[in-house]
């Protein structure tokens, strides 16, 4: 039941993304996919919860390498896309 | 405590849900990206707060160091830069989810058979992803050549992997069948699935590229999905099931703009020597080069352009020169508009990232279909280091590699101006009939310095 009801709750979200997805315009693919990337860094919630209650040397180890991969992923993730949506404007302005 | 948990990361979902749903238009897509990383950081915060973690000096120390790095990453890439480094974030996802399953398999090496699958897959799917876009990364920055690398028997080789990673697989649930132990076949898991990510992205050649980045964006989010499985976590399953189906998408358009299917970007290694190379029909011919001063008069009486970028601008770092151009055109009357091809470039809407960077608004950044019905009308299209997306071969020559993929119809516009630096082939490595029209006429030199120079003319005058 356990398992089933896992995969209602992917079946959903996959039909909730296609249908949002689509609606993105290609000019916006570029940010679309690091952000969705920056997304997928949702991992790190696994990280944490296998870094912080890892005992013996190999899963700390392991642990902490899957925290600070997720987190590149996450930081980086956002700010590059918040970095390149801010160059996306409507009306020209003059260069700083 | 875990009823308030999961109302959190309720709410996480519903921020990353909103955050994607504002990224359907460009006034708002930076307040949806905002949303999504508030979302992030609740679901950090909360998950942090629950008492079964115990050892925060590690956590501390990885968040620190990949917290640094990020942020380092991001100031300092340059636009130009932006395939590889999605490439490589795309990679980070994937190994962080192989990690994550690997530390769960070591802390609960015997625990039921659903979660050993879905902690298996998600093993098989993060290694696949990370040494593929490790390779994506190689190609893109040049460090790999972007030809194909092919060689006898590689398809083979790939499918004897594949099968070898399957028969692990159902060992890792029957264990007694073999006498091999888990932590071992777990431990050949990675390296297999690493190897198959280097085998299944070398062949793919360069042009190819925005699918292959795709293909990974959508697999590093069905690692965490994986993962989100393997810890019966559904914000996890939500999140990755929300990316894999935005790079499934992404993947889609990308092969419809190239007229072909994903099993053929995938396994055909277009472009590579030993494939249809051969000189097209139409392409004896004169070419008939131009000077700058030429090509700025008729720039200056044109009524109308259309500028078609490639990757041959973002090679040039041409996209602010491109637009000084664009910004003189304007004031001397032409209405001046940007046709950006699906696939050029290195990944999907690099073209956009690039002009925007350079100040050009995005309501003239028209798209292949929203363009080539006005193409007849336009007096002058500036064709910028695009080969394949402008070859008129796909539309004419039925024996043609690239016949029947959509391309945007420069030669129908009255001029045509080709800036290239060579009479090389694009990466598709065909021939292009289109420098050979009666109203084409090739620019040659380095894109940034061709542009340069005309736009310096605009200026003397």
């Amino acid at each position: 039941m356990d398992a089933v009801y896992l995969f209602f709750v992917l079946i959903l979200s996959i039909f909730l993304g296609l249908e949002l997805i689509r609606k993105v315009p290609s000019t916006l693919h570029t940010p679309l996919m690091s952000g969705s990337n920056a997304i997928s860094g949702i991992t790190l919630v696994g990280a944490l919860t296998s870094a912080g209650s890892a005992d013996s040397r190999v899963t700390i180890v392991l642990g902490t390498l899957a925290v600070a991969f997720a987190t590149i992923n996450v930081v980086g993730g956002y700010l590059v896309t918040d970095r390149m949506l801010g160059m996306f404007k409507k009306k020209k302005e003059s260069d700083s | 405590m875990i009823f308030l948990i999961n109302s959190v990361y309720i709410v996480c979902s519903v921020l990353f849900i909103m955050g994607l749903k504002l990224m359907s238009s460009p006034a708002t897509a930076r307040r949806g990206n905002l949303l999504s990383a508030v979302g992030m950081f609740l679901a950090v915060i909360i998950t942090l707060l629950d008492r079964n973690i115990l050892s925060y000096q590690w956590i501390l120390i990885g968040i620190v160091l990949g917290a640094l790095i990020g942020v380092l990453a991001a100031r300092l890439v340059a636009m130009t830069d932006m395939p590889q480094m999605v490439a490589a974030f795309n990679g980070f996802g994937g190994i962080a989810s192989l990690l994550v399953a690997w530390v769960l398999f070591f802390k609960s090496p015997n625990t039921e058979s659903f979660t050993l699958t879905t902690l298996y897959l998600s093993v098989f799917i993060g290694g696949i992803t990370f040494t593929g876009s490790m390779v994506a990364f190689g190609k893109l920055d040049g460090k790999i050549t972007t030809k194909p690398v092919l060689f006898r028997g590689q398809q083979f080789v790939n499918s004897l992997i594949l099968l070898a990673l399957l028969c692990f697989g159902v060992l890792f649930l029957f264990p007694d069948l073999a006498g091999i132990s888990r932590s071992s076949l777990i431990l050949y898991a990675v390296i297999l699935s690493g190897i198959l990510g280097v085998m299944v992205v070398i062949p793919i050649g360069g042009a190819d590229m925005p699918v292959v980045i795709s293909l990974l964006n959508s697999y590093s989010g069905l690692a965490a999905c994986a993962a989100g499985f393997a810890i019966r976590n559904n914000l996890l399953i939500v999140s990755g099931a929300l990316v894999g189906a935005s790079g499934i998408i992404l993947t889609n358009i990308m092969c419809k703009a190239m007229n072909r299917s994903l099993t053929n970007v995938l396994f055909s290694g277009f472009g590579s020597a030993g494939g249809s190379v051969v000189a097209e029909e139409g392409d004896e011919g004169e070419i008939r080069p131009i000077n700058s001063e030429d090509a700025y008069l008729i720039l200056e009486a044109a009524s109308s352009v259309v500028i078609i970028p490639g990757y041959g601008m973002a090679v040039a770092q041409a996209q602010h020169v491109v637009r000084e151009l664009a910004d003189l055109l304007e004031q001397n009357g032409a209405e001046v508009n940007f046709a950006i091809h699906p696939v050029a470039g290195r990944m999907p809407g690099h073209m956009n990232v690039l002009l925007a960077e350079a100040n050009v608004s995005y309501d003239k950044m028209r798209e292949m279909d929203d363009i080539n019905p006005m193409m007849e009308t336009v007096d002058v299209a500036i064709v910028i280091g695009a080969n394949d997306v402008v070859n008129p071969a796909a539309r004419e020559v039925e024996n043609s590699p690239i016949y029947g993929m959509p391309i945007i119809s420069a030669d129908k516009a009255r001029t045509v101006f080709v800036l290239k630096r060579s009479m090389r082939t694009g990466f598709a490595g065909i021939g292009n009939p289109l420098f050979f029209k009666e109203n084409t006429r090739m620019l040659f030199g380095d894109a940034k310095a061709s542009i340069q120079a005309v736009v310096a003319q605009f200026k003397e005058s």
